[in-house]
């Protein structure tokens, strides 16, 4: 990849972001190249989950653009494919764990059309990779945090899309879980695809990672975690000397 | 009394008229009310309905007439436009959105009940029976009335249909739907506007200040029963329908109870009957599960001191006596005999034994691996 110029999956120019007058994303400048896999990362409050909502035009910014490949994302929302936090529903909900995960297939079915037998092939097979299979017919909120955190998983790889975004996808998670997932995450990478995950655990970042940008309310830095995962970025970041075992002996 | 209620039943043009009002009106209540409790918008139904009062009053101060239709087309305006102020308010200001259904509501609500009691001071002979809408006047549908209702079901259920699938998205996560590249927008706005519907719709019938118990309690008494949303919306409808009913029912039966007031009450009782009695979520069946859990504990907890017993001795089913347990104090003759029951132990005359399975159990007792 060192050698070519890798194409440019997304592309964000100037975009801010506020609420009721205070900036929450300020001048935003991104290019993530395609293929990568990277984590976000940034103090609570630093704007990570609104920078996901605002490049999937969830929240309206005061001001910028994204595009993915070159176009405008709202004519490329089907290669782009979201993963929100487990917390931004209502788990109780009166659906069950396949239902859910048949979800990822509406944006191709389009307005009124029904799933038939091969939605419902796809959200199997996409159950199956994240181990969820058995649990099909449970509904949701007899499932526990790992298991619904798949779930959400689950029905955004039934899109099949070639970027994916993840909101903490590690938050509240057992050991399995995240094994699971980040095994699926580098899965993803290998196919090619360019997976956005907003992260909170310093310590796994160079593990997990391969690109990181650091974030607070603007941009810090972005590149290759071997080249930028730093003590320098990490308390330009966080606003605190960041000396400490979190990269020491890990780069 | 049943037999009476049915044979009047049988001639009663009028009731027959009613009984089938109530009957639609709780159906398609239910229904959509199904999408106002999961949507978390229970208060919007109460704020909407109590706002509709001053298009009551403000229609009958232009037309001078009680003409029903035009009455609930104000209603209607009135409702969508407490809505739009509500949704506005939450938009744009700081103010979180209970905060905004209560301003609404009441602002609304008293600037309705100050245009009434202007309304029945004035000199005009026909401002009587306007009060109807405040709490409903069953007694007053018309064929006509029931024929306007039964469209507007259908309409609904057809819409609910067709859109089955989005409206399903949206309830759950309408984050998620909009980045499908679905107009959630719409799919919103079409929601709220079928629940307004059904609260006018019910308006002259159960009347501004109950009506919103018309949309909840059928579907808070439908949730308790199952875990499909197909199968909620179906039940909420039923229970609605039923509720209707019984309603009109017992209030024809008994004089001078009040149709709109009973058919809420009915419902309620659905709504407590539901809370206790079911299954999967009802208090009930959660405390018989919480007790039957306590004895199972206890029940372990013996086999797991008599384990202890045993696994100083090289053969596990060597028998002990039964009163080596009295110092341990979690014990019963019943709950060795539920312990045998369960192939744990062997119990021969005053002395036990662990089983080959009990012993396993016993074993694992405090291992997660299960």
């Amino acid at each position: 990849m060192d050698d070519e110029i890798p194409k440019i999956a997304i592309a964000i120019d100037d975009l801010t972001v506020a609420y009721n007058y205070k900036p929450v994303l300020w001048d935003i400048d991104l290019q993530i190249p395609e293929g990568v896999l990277m984590a976000i990362v940034g103090p609570n409050g630093a704007g990570k989950s609104t920078l996901l909502k605002s490049i999937l035009d969830i929240i309206k910014p005061l001001a910028g653009s994204v595009t993915v490949y070159g176009k405008p994302y709202k004519k490329q929302r089907d290669l782009v494919a979201y993963v929100p936090q487990k917390g931004s529903v209502d788990w109780d909900f009166p659906t069950t764990a396949l239902d859910v995960v048949m979800m990822g297939t509406y944006g191709s079915l389009g307005w009124i059309k029904r799933p038939g037998q091969k939605e419902k092939k796809l959200a199997l097979e996409a159950l199956e990779k994240v181990g969820m299979l058995p649990f099909q017919n449970r509904q949701i909120s007899q499932l526990s945090g790992g298991q619904q955190q798949r779930i959400f998983l689950a029905r955004a790889l039934v899109q099949n899309a070639a970027i994916y975004f993840m909101d903490e996808p590690f938050q509240g998670v057992d050991a399995t879980t995240e094994k699971a997932i980040i095994q699926i995450l580098k899965e993803l990478r290998k196919a090619g695809k360019t997976v956005i995950v907003v992260h909170h655990d310093l310590q796994t970042v160079p593990e997990y990672f391969d690109w990181v940008t650091f974030l607070n309310v603007k941009k810090i830095a972005t590149g290759p975690v071997a080249q930028i995962f730093n003590d320098d970025n990490l308390t330009k970041t966080y606003g605190i000397n960041y000396k400490t075992s979190i990269t020491e002996g890990k780069l | 009394m049943i037999k009476e209620y049915l044979d009047l039943l049988m001639v009663d043009y009028t009731l027959q008229i009613i009984t089938l009002g109530t009957a639609v009106l709780g159906a398609v209540c239910g229904m959509l009310g199904s999408f106002a409790v999961l949507r978390k918008q229970s208060l919007l139904g109460d704020a909407i309905s109590h706002a509709s009062l001053p298009g009551i009053a403000i229609v009958f101060l232009v037309l001078g007439v009680k003409n029903n239709n035009g009455l609930l087309l104000g209603a209607l305006l009135s409702g969508l436009i407490a809505a739009i102020f509500i949704k506005g308010i939450i938009s744009k200001t700081h103010l979180k959105s209970d905060t905004a259904l209560g301003i609404v509501l009441s602002t609304f609500f008293g600037f309705g009940m100050l245009l009434l009691t202007y309304i029945q001071k004035l000199p005009n002979a026909n401002q009587s029976g306007l009060e109807k809408y405040l709490f409903g006047q069953a007694a007053t549908l018309l064929a006509s009335d029931v024929w306007l209702m039964s469209t507007i079901a259908t309409i609904a259920l057809l819409v609910v249909l067709l859109f089955w699938k989005e409206f399903k998205m949206v309830l759950f996560d309408a984050d998620y739907t909009k980045t499908l590249g679905f107009n959630v927008k719409f799919i919103d706005t079409l929601i709220t506007s079928f629940i307004v519907i059904a609260i006018v719709m019910g308006l002259q019938t159960v009347g501004v200040v109950l009506m919103s118990a018309m949309l909840l309690a059928p579907a808070a008494a439908a949730r308790q029963w199952t875990n499909s949303l197909a199968k909620m919306v179906l039940l909420a409808g039923l229970f609605g329908a039923v509720s209707g009913v019984l309603g009109t029912a017992v209030s024809a039966s008994a004089n001078n109870l009040s149709t709109g007031p009973v058919i809420v009450l009915i419902a309620t009782l659905f709504v407590v009957f539901s809370f206790v009695f079911s299954p999967i979520r009802g208090l009930l069946f959660k405390q018989i599960k919480l007790w039957k859990n306590r004895n199972d504990l206890k029940l372990m907890k013996t086999l797991s001191f008599m384990y202890d017993i045993v696994k100083t001795h090289e053969n596990i089913s060597h028998p002990h006596k039964i009163q080596m347990l009295n110092n341990f104090q979690g014990y019963t003759r019943k709950s060795l005999k539920r312990l045998q029951a369960e192939d744990l132990i062997l119990l021969n005359k005053s002395n036990w034994s662990l089983t080959e399975k009990g012993f396993l159990v016993a074993k694992n007792l405090y291992s997660q691996e299960l």
